[in-house]
């Protein structure tokens, strides 16, 4: 049974990113960035986070991408905040220091190609990755 | 002291117009079925159809002028209901409701052309309702990305936990999950707690 799950997930590769490989990009330089990754079955796990602008870029380029290629069936995104979760990071937004919180940050974004990474469960104070 | 009076006068006149409120969210949450009960209500015609199907609403649809009367006072909307907002799309889920290999397909591709429709949309809007479901986990990053989109654009947002007549509801847990927004929880399918989300929604008019 091990040997079966292990024959399952043989084929992840896993791209560690700094955010010093996306700092001094564009917004559609660090979403195509990814995405390539993506696209090449990658599971790529970004240190900091992207800023809501490109994550929804992110979404809608991954859209367009599935509207073009047979194959490819999107991505799962998540993102690991240490203090606070979710709420926390909105918190800091609306005070306004979210502007530069982004790779500064202590939060880990995964971004997985949906058929790799299966589901990705997500509460303040675990994330789960489920591979397929 | 003549811009406070224009400033005055211009919020009393644009909340008199058709004030755009968006229904965004991820998908089978009940956005086209909030929104057909709003405009059944107050037009007496809805503006989509439901189904448990996701992706269901996979164009942006929208009603103008419907006015909302609740404890004396009136609004003016134009109701915009958008496609649920996901990050993958994949033919094969539609298969599993009994749906034709071509339809889905076709359904897939229709259903990426809306999210992307949907997301053009955000900046039109000058409030924005993100209905969740309140069985399902909060945490999702699809909701933190749309209202962490909304914040950043500086859009008014009330948030609905819709689906409260199920067991498994939990309108706590969206609460915590965003602490720093209202949330009414109700059931469009039900037409529960309508009263508090109209004086939810009233509120949310004020900050336009």
């Amino acid at each position: 049974m091990v040997v079966k799950k292990w024959q399952k997930i043989k084929g992840i590769s896993i791209h560690i990113m700094p955010y010093s490989e996306i700092r001094e990009l564009t917004i559609t330089e660090r979403v195509k960035k990814i995405l390539n990754l993506v696209l090449g079955n990658k599971v790529v796990i970004l240190q900091g986070r992207l800023r809501p602008e490109e994550e929804i870029r992110l979404i809608e380029d991954t859209m367009a991408m599935v509207d073009h290629l047979k194959t490819f069936k999107g991505i799962e995104l998540a993102v690991v905040e240490p203090n606070g979760g979710s709420a926390g990071f909105l918190l800091k937004m609306r005070r306004g220091i979210a502007r530069g919180l982004t790779g500064e940050s202590n939060s880990l974004t995964v971004i997985g190609p949906a058929s790799v990474v299966k589901e990705i469960k997500k509460d303040p104070s675990k994330i789960e990755v489920f591979l397929g | 002291m003549l811009k406070i009076f224009s400033r005055f006068f211009g919020g009393l006149f644009r909340r008199k117009t058709n004030v755009k409120i968006g229904f965004y969210g991820p998908p089978n949450a009940g956005k086209t079925s909030l929104a057909n009960l709003i405009c059944k209500d107050w037009t007496g015609e809805e503006l989509g159809t439901v189904s448990e199907v996701p992706h269901e609403t996979r164009a942006v649809q929208f009603k103008e002028k419907v006015e909302i009367e609740h404890k004396g006072k009136k609004l003016l909307l134009k109701i915009v209901d958008t496609p649920g907002i996901a990050t993958k799309i994949d033919y094969e889920d539609f298969l599993s409701y009994g749906i034709g290999k071509q339809e889905s397909k076709k359904r897939a591709k229709e259903a990426t052309q809306g999210i992307i429709e949907a997301i053009k949309w955000l900046d039109d809007m000058d409030a924005v309702i993100v209905v969740l479901d309140a069985s399902e986990n909060p945490y999702s990053q699809v909701n933190i990305t749309i209202i962490g989109n909304l914040l950043a654009r500086k859009i008014p947002v009330l948030i609905v936990a819709n689906k409260i007549d199920l067991r498994k509801a939990d309108v706590k847990k969206i609460e915590a999950a965003f602490p720093e927004y209202d949330v009414v929880g109700i059931s469009a399918k039900k037409a529960m707690n309508m009263s508090d989300f109209y004086d939810a929604l009233f509120k949310l008019t004020k900050q336009v």
